[in-house]
């Protein structure tokens, strides 16, 4: 009993501490985002940022022509952007800052300008090129620029989604898009094709969670190994529920026979989304997203795609492309239906997580914005911003608890429909 | 929101590695070790369950036999009881019976005995009596017997002068 206390004391505290630690955050960022948003989709932004290259040197002439095809060629983002200006204006985008906090990063964002850079690793011109995401000038004040002196590459860190025009072989103009916290490379005003292996906030937070994984699991396999036939003592016995939950009650009701096989891959993905889950609802850390990142997830949901279509037997395979005792005419609709059903299913599953994860961010930040949009555009409605902040850290105390109920169930729910498709893969029927 | 729902080739290159390496590394080094030792423990606590069942009902068995055993012995004692009072009753009878022919002996010969000392007794009074009445005869013969008054009266006489008693 006093450990629950205890526990729930931690948890009011953290989410009040997050709440401040988000409002803080944005206190800064909520005023310079907008400063240059506004700059940036004005011709003002244009000459201003312009300006700022000249000072860099000859890359300039390379952004006149990036600039140059938004111009051109894309009357109606600029339309679009002129609109968003008129937004900027009121001083607070909640959307835009929302989107910027649960979206992967090249760095890890603590609070007000403070960053934790991160490797930008590049696949370009042929080689890879490796920096510091800190070389990149500037924070918040729109795309972000960095010139390698040695190869004479120009990167830019593209701060909102875009496009560009391109000639293919045949000469014809093709419309690229980009997205926001993508990065381009130019060389003599030639845009170079760019893969970005970079170790992102995301990948970061994965290997961390991978690497905890690994210590972790490894040292209990060690403890119950020291200890042959004898209860469980310190993290074995805590996470040995676990341990056994995924295995009597996911893998073995619902793979059946040939639920040991499958046992590692589901212990594996449940911990692994469970981490990743509890270590974005830490605050203080830069706010990990890492099973909202659909890079990761469907990466997840791959596997198990690949692991149903490997191991789907004789019976599983006849059902979907011929299921017997059904009428030709129905088979016309129905197999279709059971092909697309073999990809839907683990798309599903990725979408799932990602969506259910990132939506808990999406609740935390917006009543964070509440405070903003409440407090004006300059912050003088004191009085207003601080009731509703009140109100809000309440409801963020609540959503906290909420997200933890999720980081647990997207975990258990992606791990138990997991094995269930694998169950229906390698069901043997005893009937035929 | 581009961001959101674009998969980056990055992270899905990163993901791929680390995800399937630390599947396997955990796979080799930590799932498959903790599966076993589960499945040991598991086995042995059923195994000491089984144990301990087989032993209490060995334990029913052997308290089973005990109580039948104790019921044979107390059957056995009350049989060699009964033998043996049985076998003393025997004995008290048998002597009584001997020590009664004993006595009925006793008295048989003496009844003999008695009977033999009367005839002789008998025999040696018809003797007697056989001797006086001659003695008398004899004397009421010598003397003078006039008259029967007189005869009644010697005979008298001659008896009260007898020895019988």
């Amino acid at each position: 009993m006093n450990r629950l206390l205890s526990f729930v004391g931690t948890l009011l505290v953290l989410g009040f501490i997050a709440s401040n630690h988000l409002v803080f955050a944005q206190d800064h960022e909520g005023d310079t985002h907008s400063n240059h948003e506004h700059k940036h989709h004005t011709d003002e932004a244009h000459s201003h940022n312009e300006g700022a290259h000249q000072e860099q040197g000859d890359s300039a002439v390379v952004h006149d022509g990036d600039y140059g095809h938004h111009d051109a060629h894309d009357g109606l983002h600029h339309d679009q952007a002129h609109e968003e200006a008129g937004h900027h204006e009121e001083g607070f985008v909640a959307g835009t800052f929302i989107i910027h906090h649960i979206a992967d990063a090249h760095e890890i964002h603590l609070f007000g300008d403070v960053h934790i850079p991160l490797p930008v690793i590049l696949y370009v011109d042929g080689g890879l090129e490796m920096f510091m995401s800190s070389a990149f000038h500037g924070h918040g004040h729109g795309d972000r620029h960095f010139k390698d002196e040695e190869t004479g590459i120009d990167y830019i860190l593209y701060a909102e989604d875009g496009s560009y025009s391109l000639k293919n072989e045949a000469g014809e103009e093709v419309e690229r898009t980009y997205t926001a916290g993508s990065i381009a490379a130019f060389k003599s005003d030639e845009r170079l094709d760019v893969l970005d292996l970079s170790i992102t906030k995301s990948v970061f937070g994965m290997l961390f969670i991978l690497s905890l994984m690994v210590w972790l699991f490894i040292s209990i396999a060690n403890s119950y190994q020291k200890r042959p036939g004898q209860a469980p003592s310190g993290l074995a016995n805590a996470l040995e529920p676990l341990i056994l939950f995924i295995r009597d009650e996911i893998a073995k009701p619902s793979i059946g026979a040939r639920a040991e096989q499958f046992t590692p891959f589901l212990l594996t993905v449940f911990f692994f989304i469970f981490f990743c889950n509890l270590l974005g609802l830490i605050p203080f850390l830069g706010g990990f997203n890492i099973t909202g990142t659909i890079g990761v997830t469907i990466v997840l949901a791959f596997l198990v795609f690949v692991l149903t279509t490997i191991n789907g037997n004789k019976h599983y395979w006849t059902h979907i492309v011929w299921p017997p005792g059904v009428p030709n005419a129905i088979k016309l609709i129905l197999v279709p239906i059971e092909i697309l059903s073999v990809f839907m299913k683990p798309t599903v599953l990725m979408i799932r997580l990602t969506a259910n994860i990132s939506a808990g961010h999406i609740v935390i930040l917006a009543f964070t914005s509440l405070v903003f949009i409440f407090s004006g555009p300059g912050g003088e409605a004191v009085l207003a911003g601080t009731g509703v902040g009140v109100f809000s850290t309440l409801f963020m105390i609540f959503m906290y608890f909420l997200e933890l109920l999720v980081a647990f169930l997207q975990a258990f729910v992606f791990t138990l429909l997991a094995a269930i498709y694998f169950g229906e893969a390698t069901h043997q029927p005893t009937h035929h | 929101m581009g961001a959101l729902l674009t998969p980056a080739w990055g992270t899905v290159i990163w993901a791929s590695i680390a995800f399937i390496a630390v599947l396997l590394l955990l796979r080799r080094f930590a799932w498959g070790p903790i599966m076993t030792a589960l499945n040991d423990r598991e086995a042995s606590i059923a195994g000491a369950l089984n144990e301990a069942e087989k032993v209490r009902k060995e334990m029913a068995d052997l308290a089973a036999s005990n109580e039948n055993l104790l019921k044979e012995a107390r059957a056995e004692r009350d049989r060699m009881m009964r033998e043996a009072r049985d076998m003393a009753d025997q004995m008290v009878a048998d002597a009584k019976g001997k020590a009664r022919e004993a006595a009925d002996k006793e008295i048989a010969t003496a009844k003999e005995a008695i009977a033999i000392e009367r005839k002789t007794a008998v025999a040696e009074l018809k003797a007697e009596v056989g001797n006086l009445s001659i003695e008398i005869a004899e004397r009421l013969l010598r003397e003078k017997l006039e008259s029967t008054e007189d005869q009644k009266a010697l005979v008298n006489r001659l008896i009260d002068e007898s020895p019988l008693n």
